[in-house]
């Protein structure tokens, strides 16, 4: 870099630029909330949902699946289970509540949790939520 | 060293080490448990080996930030660090919480972690990274306000220079964006919007200020070339990593409901994130080339190279290659992901930690300026077996993830997850053994230490 380029003259861009892209950060966030109500599915946020949600969170669920793509990628994408098990919620329940406890000789399996049937239910109420979010036609197919 | 209370980096960095190598052996478990499915079953389930892997990275790393901060910020400022006291109190109070943390998930199952440390309280655990119960959050928060005042009241009665004012204002990011763990609403979309302002704006952003802090340290003592060049350099490349990184945040709101604008935000601002990468490359080699003395410490030089090259191919290149959203669309939550993950953080953060530890190391131990040649011989070797095996860990991720991309989602019939994972069956066993020679290169590591300390000092041939 040249002489004529000084340090503060850097600096300046340093704080100038972060604070404009900080500022037009914040604009697209608030809009974005301003949009979200047509797209995230709120209208079907019910308290089963609330506690499905609870239970994918202290079950770390999110340590081996992803969901809407983010997460780890040992076991399926759950973001579309519901359409992938053909909408139903009696599939996904009878999943969960069917693994092994020892899991499968030198296979990937999924633990035995022990959830009651209201707490499959909730599961699976968030699960279907989960689906009908918009998320701009992703995953590309229904294997997630 | 020049200033006596620098020393307490010492433990800050003794710590992270044994932690990496808490880490390492959590990823080697992961990696068999992706060939070999039952592996530890159930007694460390995958998402439990996962949580210990990527939770200690971020605690050893964050030990590493503030070690190398507590041994930067009194020789930058001129003056004895504010507190040494505080700074050791806080190192055990993190190093306690952080490994009950750990016990705590590999100990019990985690639903009854959350239940006994009261998640129902304020909900924030169970979230990808950020798998920390409440109160070890609220702790983590502690320990960096105890550590930022600390080192602020430092700056504010010493010399301010531009390498540890921005080292303070990526450190007061972190502290800051790290609030949003605590914001957890029902909404999932809205959850992961803002989880996002943690984790991206952490790695994408604060983090690559203290990233360059800590390089340009490191490159004016062991090049001696002019401050007022590298800061110049400094102030350049972070500037073009906020101003590319923040709107680059965008490349994750493709697809978990935020508007489908993000696509075009995300794809222009984060296909710039390589640039200053790039610069950070062009940056060291001409600081090296340019440098007005031979430092004995070839090693720290070696690490400080390293990490800016393995930074942009990691960050850079692997993050330029999935973040177009037409590629992302088939890319995102594949291994391609997990490729990138892995070389983006070795390469920028894991290395830049021991670039300051291998600088500052020998100083605290004594060293008038480095270790002796068979000393560092080793550390050279562990650089290349570690730096060299985490390159075709990534190629081998990359290529699962291509295949996977191609048979489960871009493929006329595609198949379902689990088949497509034992079709790219080998490409996890090519990673594992890739993952043990990591493992080796990080034991030689540890073993440098402990070797030609009785020796003479490496000196400028």
């Amino acid at each position: 870099m040249s002489g004529t380029f000084t340090k503060s003259m850097a600096r300046n861009i340093f704080y100038g630029g972060s604070v404009f892209f900080v500022l037009l950060f914040l604009a697209l966030s608030f809009d974005t909330n301003r949009a979200l109500p047509d797209r995230d599915n709120r209208q079907n946020i019910t308290p089963l949902v609330a506690q499905g949600k609870m239970l994918w969170e202290v079950n770390n669920c999110i340590g081996c699946h992803s969901l809407l793509g983010e997460g780890a990628y040992y076991a399926p994408e759950l973001g579309n289970v519901y359409t992938r098990f053909g909408g139903s919620k009696e599939a996904i329940k009878g999943f969960i509540a069917g693994r092994p406890k020892d899991g499968i000789p030198g296979r990937r399996s999924m633990p035995q949790f022990n959830f009651s049937d209201e707490e499959l239910e909730a599961l699976a109420e968030f699960l279907k939520y989960s689906s009908e979010i918009n998320t701009a036609n992703w995953p590309p197919n229904i294997q997630g | 060293m020049k200033y006596q209370s620098q020393a307490v980096a010492k433990p800050y960095f003794i710590a992270a080490i044994g932690l990496f190598v808490g880490q390492i052996l959590f990823g080697l478990v992961m990696g068999m448990q992706y060939v070999v499915g039952d592996f530890l079953f159930p007694e460390i389930p995958f998402n439990v080996a996962r949580m210990v892997h990527t939770n200690l990275l971020i605690v050893w790393l964050l030990f590493g930030f503030m070690g190398a901060s507590y041994y930067l910020v009194p020789e930058e400022s001129e003056t004895e660090l504010y507190s040494p006291k505080l700074a050791l109190a806080l190192f055990w109070i993190f190093l306690v919480a952080g490994a009950l943390t750990i016990v705590g998930y590999l100990a019990v199952p985690y639903a009854t972690l959350a239940e006994i440390t009261g998640n129902e309280l304020l909900p924030t655990m169970g979230r990808e990274f950020l798998e920390q119960p409440t109160i070890t959050k609220i702790g983590i928060v502690i320990v960096a306000l105890g550590f930022l005042f600390n080192v602020a009241m430092t700056v504010l009665k010493g010399r301010k220079t531009s390498v540890s004012l921005i080292l303070l204002l990526g450190l007061t990011g972190l502290a800051l964006l790290f609030l949003f763990s605590f914001y957890n609403p029902v909404n999932l979309v809205k959850d992961k919007f803002y989880w996002w302002w943690v984790v991206h704006l952490w790695v994408e952003g604060v983090w690559e200020l203290i990233l360059g802090a800590i390089l340009a340290f490191v490159l004016i003592k062991v090049t001696g070339v002019d401050r007022e060049v590298i800061e110049k350099w400094l102030y350049v490349i972070i500037a073009m990593t906020l101003i590319t990184g923040i709107i680059g945040t965008g490349h994750h709101y493709y697809w978990i409901g935020a508007p489908e604008y993000w696509q075009w935000w995300g794809s222009i601002f984060s296909a710039l994130e390589p640039i200053p990468f790039f610069m950070m490359t062009v940056f060291a080699f001409n600081m090296v080339n340019r440098r007005r003395r031979n430092h004995p410490n070839k090693a720290a030089t070696l690490w400080a190279l390293g990490t800016a090259v393995m930074a942009f191919l990691g960050a850079g290149v692997w993050g330029f290659l999935h973040t177009l959203a037409p590629v992302n669309y088939y890319t995102h939550g594949t291994q391609i992901t997990a490729a990138h993950g892995h070389m983006a953080f070795y390469g920028a953060y894991v290395m830049i930690v021991l670039t300051m530890i291998s600088y500052a190391m020998p100083l605290i131990r004594g060293r008038n300026a480095a270790n002796s040649n068979r000393s560092q011989v080793m550390e050279m070797w562990s650089f290349w077996l570690m730096t060299v095996s985490m390159v075709f860990i990534t190629l081998f991720l990359t290529a699962a993830g291509v295949l996977q991309v191609w048979l489960q989602r871009y493929s006329d019939a595609p198949l379902g997850f689990m088949i497509v994972q034992e079709k790219i069956e080998l490409f996890y066993w090519m990673r594992e053994v890739a993952g043990v020679v990591f493992f080796i290169g990080l034991l030689l590591y540890v073993l440098h230490f402990f070797v030609g300390n009785r020796e003479a000092e490496a000196q400028v041939s």
